[in-house]
């Protein structure tokens, strides 16, 4: 660490590791109410599990860019964090606002919470990853803008890097497109079309930028690698993904009442979007193979070229399975979609934010790299996890195509209901690989907990 | 290519040995060419299966603003060639015959917003749009991302004419102004396959 004020990145990244933990359990609950239908019923009913298990995973990842992001931009600028009080004190008022918000889903009925939160003056709730009540997402705006504020203004008075470019120009995206979340159109159409504004515009467009630009800085301090070299690559990536992506957003108006033109445009561009996934991967081992030096911490090398695979495979390849408008028309919203969102999720975001983590973490805590057993155990954590991953994508994937057989394609297609107990099978295994995943999870808690002498670099 | 068919101004240079231009910048023509290519593909499967709407509407294009057009971008590129040639070769006047060469790149390329512009025009007079037909929804995308790649390639000559007249290229440091050249050309090979497909085969 070379900043003092680097050090707010330290809450931030324990609160996401919390939340995590907490996002691992209730997506468990929901898995076995996919076979169990009343398990934990009527405390936790599968909609409240499924909205916690979603809204807790989008909060812990902005817990991690935002820790990324007071941890970055300093090193990157040269220059002390423009104001680290706001800094923790935004820290404190996000984390009451998402555990308030937990708290009220499980506490109440969701049409109650609506109610006492005033959604009639403002109807924002009831949108799928969009359900936080009013308070809640007026809190997120304050929240981004205050943050926004405090990082530009750290980025303004120091050196100017393309990296830190990138990842500002990622994070203000982030915040405009979340403005969309206020716009609800009474016209169904409209309502879903601005609703991917948020939800696709993040995940296939501006994050893709905070996550190069994670990447991209990981991989300078621990390859050595020239800057002028790293920062080529970020700008050819971020430019596909902007090329790509934003068109891109087509895919998802195939079928919702939106023009035809949707479908080719969709079609052509989002099936490019697979591109700079593919060319992180490239980059991710390129950097790794041309390193200049022989970096201590080995574990967020491979969380770094970890993220490059999976977000390749999760975003990238699983996208492109079902983002063809002939080949959505039959797997729109079934399993396949859920297969992909779990491997895009984990591969790219879950993953950027481990290895800025892993990287960062020992640092803030006063070493270069965590001992040798501490790192062996989060290696562990890391194959666990994505292991276990893979093999929940693949059950998804597999349930996925049985459900689109039996329920759209088979000569006397079956009802919804009755092909989710055909499928359950399926459903089970996926389970057990969740139970493997929380495994890793734990290991990957435990690794903080190991000491031990900090491992040194080797001379190469 | 052998050296007797290359132009007399690129005769007397020796073969470059490396990609000419920033290989970043290739990645990204590559990324561009393909997202073109497979919008053609998509047109000639959309085209295939509905031949004779294609046929009609294809009737009713302007074929001489089209032909216009496409010479406009081969002048265009021609000169963008010769610039790059000119500065390689080095020379006194170099970069003043260049900068002369590159203002005429981009006379050509306003010439061609021009005209294509008008023809916009007299479509969106006529009443079309994205959503009037399948071909119309080809046309206007395939032309209209090649349009703006056109208005952004206007740009880029821009900066490299500015740069020529105040010297930055010189011998050994061409990389920016051929890679400036190399997304002008692939704009104008987009258009040279563009042209043909949608305005003339049937």
């Amino acid at each position: 660490m070379q900043y003092a004020s680097q050090a707010v990145a330290k809450p931030y990244f324990v609160a996401a590791i919390g939340l995590f933990v907490g996002q691992i359990i209730f997506g468990l609950i929901m898995g076995l109410q996919y076979v169990i239908g009343d398990f934990l019923f009527p405390a936790i009913p599968f909609n409240v599990a499924r909205m916690v298990h979603t809204n807790l995973l989008i909060v812990w990842l902005l817990f991690g860019f935002m820790g990324a992001a007071y941890y970055l931009v300093p090193e990157e600028s040269e220059t002390e964090l423009w104001s680290p009080k706001l800094a923790i004190v935004l820290f404190w008022v996000f984390l009451a606002a998402g555990v308030l918000t937990v708290i009220g889903y499980l506490a109440v009925p969701y049409a109650t919470l609506a109610k006492l939160t005033g959604n009639d003056l403002l109807e924002t709730m009831g949108r799928e990853f969009l359900e936080q009540p009013l308070p809640t997402k007026l809190g997120i705006v304050v929240v981004a803008l205050a943050f926004l504020f405090n990082i530009t203004m750290t980025v303004l008075k120091g050196r100017k890097t393309v990296i830190s470019s990138v990842l500002l120009l990622g994070l203000w995206g982030l915040a405009i497109f979340f403005l969309f979340a206020f716009y609800n159109p009474v016209n169904v159409v409209l309502d879903k079309m601005f609703w991917w504004y948020v939800v696709h515009l993040w995940v296939e467009g501006v994050w893709e930028l905070i996550l190069g630009a994670m990447l991209a800085f990981v991989l300078i301090k621990i390859t050595g690698v020239d800057r002028e070299v790293i920062e080529k690559w970020l700008y050819v990536i971020i430019t596909l993904t902007l090329v790509t992506g934003l068109l891109g957003t087509g895919h998802h108006y195939f079928w919702i009442g939106t023009p035809e033109y949707w479908q080719w445009i969709g079609s052509v561009f989002s099936a490019l979007e697979p591109i700079p996934f593919f060319a992180l991967t490239v980059f991710a081992f390129n950097m790794v193979n041309r390193r200049r030096r022989e970096h201590p911490n080995k574990a967020a090398t491979l969380w770094a070229l970890g993220t490059g695979v999976m977000s390749f495979l999760g975003a990238g390849v699983w996208g492109f399975l079902h983002t063809l408008a002939p080949v959505n028309y039959y797997t729109h919203g079934s399993q396949i979609t859920a297969a992909h969102g779990h491997m895009a999720f984990y591969g790219a975001y879950v993953m950027v934010n481990l290895t800025m983590i892993s990287y960062a973490m020992p640092l803030l805590r006063g070493r270069q790299a965590n001992s040798e057993k501490s790192q062996v155990l989060e290696m562990w954590s890391f194959w666990l996890m994505t292991v276990s991953m893979v093999f929940i994508t693949l059950f998804l994937t597999a349930a996925g195509i049985l459900q689109i057989w039996l329920q759209r394609i088979a000569s006397d297609p079956q009802p919804f209901m009755v092909v989710q107990d055909q499928v359950a099978l399926f459903y089970w295994m996926r389970e057990w690989s969740g139970v493997i995943f929380l495994a890793g999870l734990l290991a990957y808690l435990a690794s903080f907990f190991v000491g031990g002498k900090p491992a040194e670099a080797r001379a190469s | 290519m052998s050296r007797s068919h290359s132009s007399s101004s690129a005769a007397a240079l020796p073969l470059p040995a490396a990609l000419q231009g920033d290989i970043a910048v290739w990645i990204f023509l590559l990324a561009e060419l393909l997202a073109f290519g497979v919008f053609f593909l998509a047109y000639a499967f959309a085209r295939a299966r509905n031949p004779a709407l294609f046929d009609a509407a294809q009737a009713g294009l302007d074929r001489q603003s089209g032909l216009i057009n496409t010479l406009l971008l081969v002048s265009s590129s021609a000169l963008v060639a010769h610039a790059v040639a000119v500065v390689r070769r080095g020379g006194s006047d170099a970069a003043r015959r260049a900068a002369g060469a590159l203002l005429g790149a981009i006379a050509c390329a306003l010439g061609f917003i021009v005209v294509k512009g008008s023809e916009y025009a007299a479509h969106f007079a006529a009443g079309m749009e994205l959503s009037s037909s399948t071909f119309s929804m080809f046309y206007l995308c395939l032309t209209g991302f090649h349009f703006f790649h056109v208005v952004l390639g206007l740009a880029v000559l821009a900066v490299l004419w500015r740069q020529t007249v105040a010297g930055v290229y010189r011998l050994g440091d061409v990389n920016g102004l051929e890679s400036g050249a190399a997304y002008w050309h692939m704009v104008d090979l987009v258009w040279l396959v563009l042209f043909p497909l949608v305005y003339l085969m049937h």
